[in-house]
């Protein structure tokens, strides 16, 4: 049995594949593709709507039923919208870009666990398209990737603003994915094992037992923060800074492709609202009440729920919180985020194999993170000149008064 | 000696990263534009990552993707991209006199050494052998963790320091060309 539900769950590493087997991976594939597709088309709606609720204004509310079919509106207008292509622009990455973008955005679904297990004619099979033995970590590979739509897109444009996106997205990119990966860490030392299947099953009995709780509540704020940061959303939004870059990575493209750049970023904020539930928030456990036949019900209306609460939570970010300045934001991942989640997943370390040990590597992350503040206390006053700490090494940005010395000196 | 330790699903998948791999090298070296030349880096690193999962060393291909795909190869763009190196580079002036003959020496030097280690035998691809029979993945990390940390503890630590030492040069040779004296200059004028 025990193999049966390996091979249903893995579909890539079956040898003596059988017919049944088969047909339930194909489906599993077809329903979590359209199941996706129509959250995205919800959630673009769902953004839409509580962002005008925010903003004291009305929102989409002319197609359907409270405006629910205007994304399929959109969709069909930017069918039919004229596609361009600059003349500067590199072709073939043009045209590869947005696919880019899209492909990881699916694949990192299929090891979200949406479910339990269920059983159909004799077939016990996971509620999760694949549960393959990298686990998480096909997560942060498929993040990695991800970003090579982005800077593609910025890149092959061929115009000024989309290419400076390129390069804050691959700088933001190299900055987060270390906090995104020790964190992660964090979790897999927790679990013991990589699979996001042992993951929400060593999270399955009660509150106290998710993740959330068990790591102390700094690696989920870590993973969110990162996350958010991969994603590209506000407040972490400076690659399509509209105010600063027009539109960023995807101001010269149009018509369908720029609809996938967005099918893409929609679909990336509910696989992760789904990975955060999965890592920290039990995925699909909760309370089950004994109601024959429907049980395997529960754990999924369980998992859409904390789904939605953090697709609900991305668009409250959008609308509070203003967006970093690039300088912030290279400080947040390199100087609070990366030694924060170093320390955190030595700690978490410690403590599983012993106390004494977890104590040990508290205080040793104490005295370390003494020296870190100092150090950035050092190198935020340091200053050029023959009296300052450090000997110069380097140029500072010029002071306020100087420069304005330097532009308004013409007038005077 | 492929044909007694496969089976015809491991020679495809074999052939089709072995495909990916070579198409990505040929491109990396034919391509002109070096944006391009690092997509075909990536196309590479794909089909060696595909080979691994292959051999059932699937951390190491989740590493590899990881690592070299989503963090080196986005290094590599973010230079090219900031220094605005992407157009056609002009070949013809060497920067380093002898680099030519020596690259082609080392070409040399690599395929007599791959050859020679093949010829002598033991060695076979697209077989699950270079990682022995591992089931899952959390043996697989089990066998990689406890092999670095133990056995080649010492290699492990070495590259660590060397990797740091190597940072904090970079930092200090990118922060010595210029001195504190410009700004000086710029308040008094």
């Amino acid at each position: 049995m025990s193999n049966l539900i390996l091979a249903a769950g893995d579909p890539l590493y079956v040898f003596g594949v059988n017919l049944a087997v088969f047909i339930i991976a194909a489906l599993k594939v077809l329903v979590a593709f359209g199941a996706l597709m129509g959250c995205v088309t919800l959630m673009i709606w769902f953004e839409r709507k509580v962002i005008s609720d925010m903003q004291s204004r009305i929102g989409p509310n002319r197609w359907g039923p409270f405006g629910l079919l205007q994304t399929l509106a959109d969709g069909i207008k930017l069918f039919f919208k004229e596609d361009l292509i600059p003349a500067q622009a590199d072709r073939f990455t043009f045209k590869l870009a947005p696919y880019l973008a899209l492909i990881p955005a699916l694949i990192t679904f299929s090891i979200v666990p949406v479910g339990g297990t269920v059983t159909v004619a004799h077939h016990t099979f996971l509620l999760q398209v694949a549960d393959p033995p990298i686990g998480i970590l096909l997560l942060l590979a498929m993040s990695g990737l991800s970003v090579y739509g982005v800077i593609l897109a910025g890149w092959s444009s061929g115009s000024k603003y989309p290419l400076i996106s390129s390069v804050r997205a691959s700088a933001q990119m190299i900055s987060y994915e270390a906090a995104l990966g020790m964190t992660v860490v964090t979790v897999v030392l927790a679990t013991g094992s990589l699979s996001t299947h042992d993951i929400v099953t060593s999270q399955a009995h009660g509150v106290w037992h998710w993740n959330l709780i068990r790591l102390g509540i700094v690696p989920f704020v870590l993973f969110l923060i990162s996350i958010t940061a991969e994603l590209n959303r506000p407040p972490f939004d400076v690659v399509e800074a509209e105010s600063e870059l027009v539109g960023g990575f995807h101001t010269e493209y149009s018509s369908i492709r720029f609809a996938l750049f967005f099918l893409a970023e929609f679909m990336n904020t509910i696989t992760m609202s789904a990975v955060m539930v999965t890592l920290f928030f039990g995925g699909p456990a909760g309370y089950v009440p004994n109601i024959p036949h429907i049980q395997w019900v529960f754990p999924i209306l369980w998992f859409l729920g904390k789904t939605t609460l953090f697709c609900f939570a991305y668009v409250w970010f959008r609308a509070a919180l203003p967006r970093f300045r690039y300088d912030q934001l290279m400080d947040l991942g390199w100087k609070r985020l990366i030694p924060l989640s170093l320390a955190w997943m030595l700690l978490v370390a410690g403590f599983i194999i012993s106390p004494a040990w977890g104590f040990a590597l508290a205080a040793l992350s104490l005295v370390a993170s003494t020296f870190l503040t100092r150090a950035f206390d050092i190198g935020l006053n340091r200053e050029a000149g023959p009296d300052s700490v450090l000997p110069t090494v380097g140029e500072r940005p010029l002071p306020p008064y100087i420069l304005r010395k330097l532009t308004d000196g013409d007038d005077q | 000696m492929i044909a007694m330790t496969t089976t015809w699903p491991d020679l495809i998948v074999f052939i089709a990263a072995a495909a990916m791999a070579v198409i990505g090298a040929l491109g990396i070296i034919t391509y002109r534009n070096p944006v391009h030349s690092a997509l075909s880096l990536i196309l590479t690193l794909l089909g060696v990552a595909i080979a691994f999962l292959e051999q059932e060393a699937h951390f190491l291909a989740a590493v590899q993707v990881i690592v070299y795909c989503g963090a080196i190869v986005v290094l590599f763009l973010f230079v090219i991209m900031f220094l605005g190196v992407d157009n056609q580079e002009d070949v013809t002036i060497e920067p380093l006199v002898a680099q030519r003959p020596m690259a082609y020496a080392s070409v040399v030097v690599t395929m007599v050494g791959i050859l020679a280690m093949l010829s002598r035998g033991g060695w076979s691809t697209g077989a699950q052998v270079a990682t022995g029979a591992s089931p899952s993945g959390a043996e697989n990390v089990q066998a990689v963790g406890s092999a670095v940390f133990t056995t080649y503890l010492f290699a492990f630590e070495a590259t660590a320091a060397l990797l740091i030492i190597a940072v904090v040069g970079a930092v200090l040779l990118a922060r010595r060309d210029r001195t504190g004296e410009s700004i000086s200059e710029g308040a008094d004028a």
